[in-house]
């Protein structure tokens, strides 16, 4: 890999305590237009690498490192955050506003952009997950397929370089998964997919690591 | 609670319950809200019988035009009319202490706080600044200063007079708020509050709280059906408390957990701690004849009463 990666971690340590380490001196990379699935058993500290990247949680040890500057202040990861989207495990956590237009518009307004350009961001989104129509809808009256486009609608609305898709399949249905797997794949964005649902991942990622014992490894051949 | 779950909380979510075509709920919300609470406001302070009366009929005429369902309102109204009926009950009851602690016989009428019949207020008071026991009646002045009495009981006119014009009042206020304000859903009634700057963290408050509580509702649900298929059944016992502290203590600890999750998915859309409201409300001509005849109502309810 001759380009700089987007996001890089270097020697990264973290532990929810004394008797649960998660990372230990975990390196980790990605380039640009790569797409990467992150693979590991449960509890193995996936969802809290992608909570690193963004800065929700910070390093105990290790620094993080996205789109050429080092990440340590809650002001530098302002940026990463607008530049990596994280579509969380749980929709319900992701759609708090009561309408989808709104919850949509949530982080564009944060951004300042101005009410007309927010509404054509939301119109815009909205069509291209083929979810028109859907802008005055109450977010929680929603399936949970809808949940799970609207929520990457929310993440997509920021025009992020990055994708951090924390288990998008759960809670999913098999027609449910393939327009997830359709909106994924005409998407530009460099992506990394957590994700159990190995026939999921297969489709959208073109590299897999393991998160093992607190370490990224290369995911063993029979994986991929 | 052995019924089984069941999602109840859609209420909160449900477009208005009354028929959307009805002309009240098509008038600006801000223009209602604030409506609502003059009329409040004014009826509250008047005094005498009149405002209440007019704005009593103002607010079932409101009521009429609000497309809200008969059943729906009078289903409402059963809860208040039920504190009324309790308040007409207890408001003019008095306690003839004289008569309770037996300290001195008096003869009728000169008791502490006895007004039997035609004894004039005056008198009355002359004798409760005497008394070692006052009587919580208010004294009489003017309008029925009479009552009657049941061993030591005293039934006073005032009071129920007193109850009666509360009743009219309640009556008046809440059939105004559900007129302007039931026919709102929460999300309308929380942009409203934003609209017309009331602080912010008091409609967000509202906003999350009807967002989650379904949820919240939900994990509540799903605990309960935990607890049952292992075959808990509530009896008065120890076990049953200790397991209903632990439902509770679960669902603040779920509860406290999304609220961290909330506000890292917040963060992570660069919230920083201010929100924006997207959508705007349009004053329209179709608000002008509510607000014309609104203004009219509150300056003759004003005029009424203060002039």
């Amino acid at each position: 890999m001759n380009e700089t990666p987007l996001i890089q971690l270097q020697d990264v340590q973290f532990s929810y305590g004394p008797e649960r380490p998660v990372l230990l001196g975990c390196n980790f990379q990605l380039a640009p237009g790569q797409r990467l699935a992150l693979l590991g058993q449960n509890g193995s500290g996936k969802t809290t690498l992608l909570h690193m990247i963004v800065g929700l949680l910070r390093p105990a040890a290790g620094h993080v490192e996205a789109f050429g500057k080092i990440c340590a202040s809650e002001a530098d990861f302002h940026e990463v955050r607008r530049r990596a989207g994280l579509l969380f495990q749980d929709a319900d956590d992701q759609l708090f506003c009561p309408t989808v237009a709104e919850d949509v518009a949530f982080g564009p307004l944060n951004l300042g952009k101005p009410r007309e350009e927010v509404w054509q961001i939301v119109a815009d989104t909205l069509r291209s997950l083929g979810l028109d129509g859907y802008g005055r809808r109450i977010t929680y009256r929603l399936s949970g397929g809808e949940k799970r486009l609207v929520a990457l609608a929310t993440v997509l609305a920021m025009q992020p370089d990055v994708l951090l898709l924390d288990e998008p399949t759960s809670e999913l249905d098999e027609a449910a998964t393939e327009r997830l797997v359709d909106v994924l794949n005409g998407l530009p964005q460099a992506i990394i997919v957590v994700s159990h649902n190995r026939p999921f991942w297969r489709r959208i990622a073109t590299t897999a690591v393991e998160l093992r014992d607190g370490k990224i490894e290369a995911a063993s051949a029979g994986d991929f | 609670m052995d019924r089984p779950y069941q999602p109840t909380l859609h209420f909160l979510h449900a477009a208005s319950p009354g028929d959307a075509t009805a002309y009240l709920s098509g008038v600006d919300p801000r223009a209602r809200l604030v409506a609502a609470v003059a009329l409040a406001l004014v009826v509250a302070a008047a005094h005498g019988w009149i405002v209440p009366a007019i704005a009593l009929a103002a607010a079932v005429l409101g009521v009429a035009l609000s497309g809200l369902s008969p059943k729906v309102v009078l289903r409402r109204l059963l809860l208040l009319e039920s504190v009324m009926l309790l308040l007409l009950l207890l408001l003019p009851l008095g306690i003839d202490w004289g008569a309770v602690w037996k300290v001195s016989p008096l003869p009728p009428g000169e008791g502490p706080g006895v007004r039997a019949e035609g004894t004039e207020g005056t008198d009355d008071c002359g004798s409760l600044t005497n008394s070692p026991h006052p009587n919580p009646l208010p004294a009489g002045e003017g309008t029925g200063g009479g009552g009657f009495r049941f061993g030591f009981l005293l039934f006073s006119h005032d009071g129920l007079w007193l109850a009666l014009q509360i009743a009219l009042k309640a009556n008046a206020i809440v059939l105004g708020l559900m007129a302007l304000v039931g026919t709102m859903d929460a999300m309308t009634l929380g942009h409203a509050l934003c609209h017309l700057h009331v602080p912010d963290k008091l409609a967000h408050l509202l906003l999350f709280t009807v967002r989650y509580l379904d949820i919240f509702h939900r994990e509540y649900g799903r605990l309960r059906a935990a607890m049952k298929v292992r075959g808990f059944r509530p009896h008065m016992n120890l076990h049953t408390y200790r397991v209903y502290g632990y439902l509770v203590g679960m669902l603040l600890v779920r509860s406290f957990d999304r609220s961290e999750r909330i506000v890292a998915a917040m963060k992570c859309r660069c919230f920083r701690g201010r929100f924006y409201v997207l959508s705007h409300f349009h004053f329209s001509s179709r608000d002008v004849p509510f607000c014309a005849a609104f203004l009219m109502l509150l300056a003759t309810l004003a005029l009424v009463n203060w002039l």
